[in-house]
């Protein structure tokens, strides 16, 4: 069912360049604002391309998949979807990101933790996905792989300047990953249209980026100076559309312009 | 495979001066010579590597791209000049197919449009893909300054004013400027 899978994907990438992209004009110097906005559009580049995609798949079968959205201002959309019907016209409930992306960028301890636990999931997948039977899938992973890996060592080298940085950069990070630890946990429990996609052999069980996840994480951290929590609780339901109260403050900035003048066009 | 399919069969708009041409690949590609990257002025698209295909349809054309970079805003401006370009010397319709795979490097930027870049100011990507791995503090072998041409100098930033770039500075002449990264 590569429609939820690719809409999911778009959601995780879309989630995380918003919050990113909250960070423009904000950022802690010059520099690292346009690291951070430049990450966002990346991201925001990517989900365009899984929104695509998963809207060519909805048209392409209506009746399959029409049960899966019911917002009103998305059942008004005359015709065939496109990829901003499928970004700003949903409600809540129906997104499907991981939890972790959805998040309040917090301080820059948050945003980079959460970008570098992210990348890092990020990595591993999309260097599966990219050999994946289904053509288009693999070929926006093949693309979005290449960014990916300078938004993972970006974001690990912040993790190591941080958490080898002063006591209070050391401090802010050790809460950041408290903060963000139980949202981790999900990026590798398999939701229903997952496991479809195992099933017919598009990803792999998501369970299996536990392990090296967790390399690459105790590594960097080790040259940070930081503790991996022991902690292996973990809060989920994002991908079933079950998410925090953090979502719906994005939405309301995300969505507001095409909800309050829909079409509109800049 | 076409992610992104953008078809632009609009008829021809009234009032513009149809140019009577010989209608070959070669036109077309002669004409997207001159269709430039709004963020880099000096390169066109042919020099940047993103066209893929030239096909000749016709009375049309239809021309294969590849993105630089999945969020780069100039994307979608390029994809309106090649068809501006290619309408208003008698091509019509003028599809254009964007296309993601192979992804886009800098390996297929000209030898021409380094040279340009360098001119600019730009210090042109190295020509081979040493660090685009996710090993942390690694850097690329030294980029050359582009205006005093020092070996000696040192990244500021791995994200610069584009996507595409990364802001260097030269420890010799002081001047910071922008390095086109391998990507």
């Amino acid at each position: 069912m590569s429609f939820l899978l690719s809409l999911h994907l778009a959601d995780d990438a879309l989630m995380l360049g918003h919050r990113n992209s909250e960070w423009t004009g904000h950022g802690p110097n010059l520099e690292q604002d346009i690291a951070i906005s430049n990450i966002a559009l990346d991201l925001i580049g990517q989900a365009r391309n899984f929104y695509q995609y998963a809207a060519s798949q909805f048209n392409a079968d209506r009746d399959r998949y029409r049960g899966l959205i019911q917002s009103p201002a998305f059942l008004q959309v005359a015709g065939a979807i496109d990829e901003d019907d499928l970004a700003y016209l949903r409600d809540a409930g129906e997104y499907r990101n991981h939890l972790i992306t959805e998040l309040n960028k917090g301080d820059w301890a948050v945003t980079i933790t959460r970008q570098f636990f992210v990348s890092a999931y990020q990595q591993l997948f999309y260097s599966d996905l990219q050999h994946c039977p289904n053509e288009t899938l693999a070929a926006i992973a093949e693309k979005s792989l290449k960014e990916v890996n300078y938004h993972l060592r970006w974001s690990g080298e912040w993790v190591i300047r941080l958490g080898d940085g002063t006591v209070e950069s050391h401090r802010r990070m050790t809460t950041a990953i408290d903060l963000l630890w139980p949202y981790t946990g999900e990026l590798f429990i398999a939701a229903g249209f997952q496991k479809d996609a195992m099933a017919s052999e598009l990803i792999k069980d998501p369970a299996m980026y536990r392990q090296p996840w967790l390399q690459r994480v105790e590594s960097t951290f080790e040259q940070a100076g930081l503790k991996v929590p022991e902690s292996t609780w973990a809060q989920q339901g994002g991908k079933e559309g079950t998410h925090t109260e953090q979502l719906g403050y994005l939405l309301a900035d995300l969505q507001y312009l095409q909800r309050s003048h829909p079409n509109a066009e800049w | 495979m076409g992610v992104n399919t953008r078809s632009f069969g609009k008829p021809y708009p009234s009032g513009t001066r149809r140019v009577k041409k010989m209608k070959n690949e070669e036109t077309i590609w002669k004409l997207l010579a001159e269709v430039k990257d709004p963020e880099l002025p000096v390169l066109s698209v042919v020099d940047l590597g993103i066209v893929r295909k030239v096909e000749l349809m016709d009375e049309g054309a239809r021309i294969t791209i590849t993105p630089t970079y999945s969020g780069c805003p100039a994307m979608d401006v390029i994809t309106i000049q090649i068809r501006m370009e290619l309408t208003s010397h008698g091509f019509n319709p003028v599809e254009i197919i964007t296309e993601l795979s192979p992804a886009w490097t800098t390996e297929w930027m000209s030898v021409s449009g380094r040279e340009k870049l360098r001119a600019y100011g730009i210090a042109p990507p190295n020509p081979k893909q040493q660090v685009c791995t996710p090993e942390y503090f690694q850097r690329e072998e030294a980029v050359q300054c582009p205006h005093c041409g020092s070996y000696h100098t040192g990244m500021i930033s791995e994200f610069g004013s584009t996507a595409c770039k990364a802001l260097y500075q030269c420890e010799d002449c002081k001047e910071p400027f922008d390095y086109f990264k391998c990507h």
